[in-house]
């Protein structure tokens, strides 16, 4: 199994997802943003970051990057695809996941561990059973996630949704458990296929050990196993 | 050579940019005739205070610079040390409080910019930073304008660049009112071959400018804003303050560090204070070679601009390299790969001299080792202040002090809620921590522990360091020698209770005017405090800065020596926290208390003064001490470990509940008045615990280091009770110690 990770100037989580895939045993590769040959890998993933400096709208910029049309292409096909922090924010730039991200409610930036619900979705990077509660941290400016009332109930008739923002014990509070304000404490969707995998949570800081927990590790081991059975 | 400027103006000129006239005159001598306007300019900027230390520099001998672990000492962008298996560690810390002080979210944000492209100037990757600040107190609006705008100008550029902010220290006190101090530490980690020098050598050789192009932002930012007082004309410096962009930089580390991995450059240097001026000369001097630039080449950002203008821009982002003639469309490849500038502005000449042209007309031409080297240094008058004798003889002890076990746990619920105590957390929540992940202790424990480790090269190992960087502003103004003692003892007892050892230090020494005779004291005393700390620890000094000037209206901040301490761990997976672990387990304290109330967090808070002598420091228990503490976390029989600092034995049990969601029941069995033995803030002391069956082999450390200690009490329950003095719940302590920082900036009144 090999995880193609997408690169785009001011990207800063590309290492570390690197990292944590080869912790887990698995071979990584770096995609330029450049590049239009994304061949050779079995999911593609689009890290943390301020691709291209962010100074528009998150995102904007780097979803008419060149590698980009080869994910759409790749994802249209079926081809596993994760956009963490900023890679979700691309992704919805992209028109691959529906919805927007807002600046968090408190207008400030948010580095903490986050306490996670897992619904029942269809997501391919989710094996965890629903109701499942993942501790993974968040980091970001932009993660307010928003859209409109159709949209959310589409997703939630889909099973588009994969995590919610929770309390440690699963419940949801009644003001939200969200700590940047998103809308209906969503932390992560899906689409349709299940195939493209959005989050603002990061999965990637806690898989090695020693640098925290491991709740991150099911992320990247629910796709392989997939590709694996798919292909045996 | 154009002559721009009159004989009869060049000296008013000289005085307007800061030169004094003895200053000026020697600029004369060396060029044996009346400078131009350009050189007039680079001088003033090379002869500040800020870039040639010259009133300082003699003082800054006492240090001591070497030791077993140091590859580069002082003098270099920044200081270099082996932290094992061939791996190596730059760091440096570095000020930038008068930018801050006019435009907090850019003045910080430029400060981690600056200390940034200092540690890849070496060929470090950088891997962290940790930022100690000092405002005037919340309740007043501006203080809170800075210290909310410091913060978020940190976080928007370290987040974005993707190096964690993993720690660091604030205090609040009405001293740094009128002068914020916003000190940046910054670490890399390289292979120990990798090690590079910004030095220009090789006649023939091209210097070429890489990353943004050049403004008239940040003119004079070394001269008129860095190394001047503060007073009512301090708003108009606005335009000194330069402006930052993150993502600029990020592409520059990736850039400079591709290509210093691929050799294809001869010397690298960054462009900070005094700009272009600054770099090249420093990097021609240190050759022993010239520069000729042409001004025209650069790329600027505005129209018609000047010569002098180009040379001393401190436009961010922009590093400096030298590169032999058949590498450079290679090096450019590499910047044009990360989308970045790279122009070719001048050439290494043999000449020893620094040429600046506009076009084909010479500018500048002066001897290039004379701008870095030859300011004057100067040995400035000192005087012991006056107010230090009547500071010192006052006995805080002759003051009404709490008795009763509902005063006592009020104090102390108090103490907790202290902006200077309270939690941390408002602060390093906005800033990424993890990115990198190599953070094995999150903010918010003594030190921050770090893996060491290229994770983007798939290079980690089982080793470690520790980081802390700590002053106490208030103990440096009741005794500038000791206070800075004991910046460095605390500094590294925080680094030994994380299980680190101590390896080297950097330093930020923030004073305020050192003309005047008895703040030069001050620094004087604060440097041989310090020099004589290390001396005894065996821990050098590898880098620093110095930051004069920290004054507004006449009136100086605190003498405010920060340290910034690394100390190193063999196995990571051996490091220690503060927080209680488990019921039942045995609290010891290693150390002893007096009751040294001076200058305490307690008499600001009970009494609104900061009077008396700070806590008194013997050196050798503090080693004692601190081995100790490394020895048992060695052994693996430490379950956690706090140092007693800022409001005293109370507040570190308390902290130690907090983060371990536990209780505890302790019996101090001393002497002392309750008041003293709760929250006096002796030295040389930390709170550890241990498995009951581990208890004895801790107290055989205890006596074989011969260091006094108690058996204080056990870990349970859900309150915190000591004697029947203090008895508070988990609950209280939190609820007074956790939202207090929000608290302060919300209470808008």
């Amino acid at each position: 199994m090999r995880f193609g990770v997408v690169v785009f100037p001011g990207s800063n989580c590309e290492q570390d997802v690197v990292h944590a895939v080869e912790v887990l045993g698995f071979e990584a590769g770096y995609i330029w943003h450049g590049d239009t040959d994304i061949s050779g890998y079995g999911a593609i993933v689009l890290p943390g970051g301020f691709s291209y400096g962010d100074y528009i709208r998150c995102g904007a910029v780097a979803r008419f990057s060149p590698v980009m049309a080869e994910v759409v292409r790749f994802a249209e096909r079926g081809g596993p695809v994760i956009g963490i922090c900023n890679g979700f924010q691309i992704l919805t730039e992209a028109h691959l996941l529906p919805g927007a991200l807002l600046r968090n409610r408190g207008l400030k930036f948010i580095c903490r561990e986050t306490t996670l619900r897992v619904e029942e979705s269809a997501c391919q990077w989710m094996d965890a059973e629903a109701g499942t509660v993942l501790r993974i941290p968040i980091n970001h400016n932009e993660g307010n996630y928003i859209c409109d009332p159709a949209a959310l109930e589409r997703m939630q008739s889909a099973g588009q949704i994969v995590l919610r923002y929770c309390e440690p014990d699963g419940s949801r509070a009644p003001g939200g458990s969200a700590p940047n304000g998103a809308l209906d404490d969503i932390a992560g969707i899906c689409n349709e296929g299940g195939n493209v995998f959005g989050l603002m949570p990061h999965p990637e800081r806690v898989v090695d050990p020693v640098v925290g927990g491991t709740d991150g590790q099911g992320v990247f081991e629910s796709i392989a196993r997939r590709i694996q059975e798919v292909a045996g | 050579m154009r002559e721009d400027l009159a004989p009869e103006v060049a000296p008013r000129l000289a005085e307007e940019l800061g030169l004094k006239l003895a200053e000026y005159e020697k600029v004369v001598e060396i060029l044996g005739r009346t400078p131009s306007l350009t050189e007039l300019y680079m001088y003033s900027l090379m002869w500040s205070e800020h870039c040639s230390y010259k009133h300082s520099r003699k003082a800054l001998r006492m240090f001591p610079s070497e030791g077993e672990h140091v590859l580069q000492g002082p003098g270099e962008n920044a200081g270099v040390i082996g932290v094992g298996d061939g791996w190596a560690l730059a760091f440096k810390m570095e000020s930038h409080n008068h930018p801050s002080a006019i435009e907090p979210y850019q003045g910080a944000a430029t400060g981690i910019g600056g200390i940034i492209r200092d540690i890849f100037t070496m060929g470090a990757r950088p891997i962290a930073s940790l930022d100690s600040l000092r405002f005037g107190t919340l309740g007043k609006p501006r203080q809170r304008y800075l210290f909310e705008g410091a913060v978020a100008g940190i976080g928007g550029y370290g987040n974005c660049l993707g190096v964690p902010t993993v720690g660091g220290e604030v205090y609040f006190d009405d001293a740094y009112e009128g002068n914020c101090l916003i000190n940046a530490m910054s670490l890399g980690i390289m292979r120990e071959e990798r090690l590079m020098r910004a030095v220009a050598a090789g006649p023939g050789n091209l210097v070429l400018l890489i990353g943004s192009t050049t403004g008239r932002d940040g003119i004079g930012g070394a001269s008129t804003l860095a190394s001047q007082e503060f007073d009512e004309k301090a708003e108009d410096k606005r335009p000194s303050v330069q402006v930052g962009d993150p993502f600029e930089e990020k592409l520059l580390i990736e850039a400079c560090l591709e290509l210093l991995d691929e050799e294809l450059l001869v010397g690298l240097g960054d462009l900070g204070a005094a700009g272009l001026t600054s770099s090249a000369s420093e990097m021609a001097s240190r050759g022993g070679v010239g520069l000729d630039i042409d001004v025209t080449t650069i790329p600027a950002r505005e129209e018609a601009m000047k010569p002098f203008e180009f040379m001393v821009s401190e436009s961010q982002e922009r590093m400096l390299a030298v590169v032999e003639p058949e590498k450079l469309a290679a090096a450019q490849a590499v910047c044009t790969k990360w989308g970045l500038r790279s122009t070719v502005i001048g050439t290494v000449t043999d000449t020893g001299r620094f040429v600046v042209r506009e076009g084909d007309e010479v500018v500048a031409d002066m001897p290039a080792v004379t701008l870095a080297h030859d300011a004057p240094i100067y040995d400035p008058a000192m005087t012991r202040p006056a107010y230090l004798d009547e500071v010192q003889a006052f006995d805080p002890v002759t003051l009404g002090h709490p008795e009763t076990p509902g005063a006592l746990s009020d104090m102390l619920l108090r103490l907790l809620a202290s902006p200077n105590i309270c939690s941390r957390r408002w602060i390093w929540q906005q800033y990424d921590h993890q990115v990198m992940l190599n953070t094995v202790v999150l903010p918010g424990s003594d030190a921050a522990v770090l893996r060491i480790g290229d994770t983007g090269r798939g290079e980690v190992t089982g080793r470690g360091i520790a980081v802390s960087s700590d002053c106490n502003g208030r103990y440096c103004y009741l005794d500038p020698y000791l206070g800075a003692q004991i910046a460095f003892a605390e500094a590294a007892r925080n680094v030994a209770c994380s299980g680190g050892h101590p390896a080297a230090i950097t330093d930020c020494l923030n004073f305020g005017n050192p003309e005047k005779p008895e703040v030069f004291w001050t620094f004087h005393e604060s440097v041989r405090g310090l020099s004589d700390a290390c001396r005894a620890f065996g821990v050098p000094v590898i880098s620093g800065n110095v930051s004069f000037y920290n004054e507004s209206f006449g009136q100086p901040i605190y003498p405010t020596p920060t340290v910034g301490l690394v100390g190193v761990l063999d196995d990571v997976s051996k490091h220690c926290t503060l927080s209680f672990k488990a019921e039942g387990d045995v609290i010891v304290l290693l150390g002893e208390t007096e009751n040294e109330i001076g200058g305490s967090e307690y008499l600001k808070l009970a009494h609104g003064i900061v009077s008396g002598r700070p806590p008194a420091l013997d050196l050798e228990l503090e080693q004692a001490v601190q081995h100790s503490v490394l020895a048992a976390i060695d052994a693996g029989i430490l379950r956690s470990a706090h140092d007693c600092s800022e409001g005293g034995l109370a507040v570190t049990l308390a902290e130690c509940c907090i983060a371990g969601g536990l209780g505890a029941d302790v019996h101090l069995g001393d002497e002392l008045p309750l008041y003293g033995a709760l929250f006096s803030e002796t030295q040389s002391r930390v709170v550890v615990t241990t498995l009951p069956q581990d208890a004895e082999r801790l107290i055989e450390l205890a006596l074989v280091h011969e260091i006094p200690y108690a058996v204080i009490g056990t870990v349970g329950g859900g309150s915190l009770r000591v004697e029947d003095a203090v008895d508070v719940t988990l609950q209280q302590m939190r609820e007074a110690w956790e939202p207090a920082l929000e608290r302060a900036l919300e209470d808008v009144t």
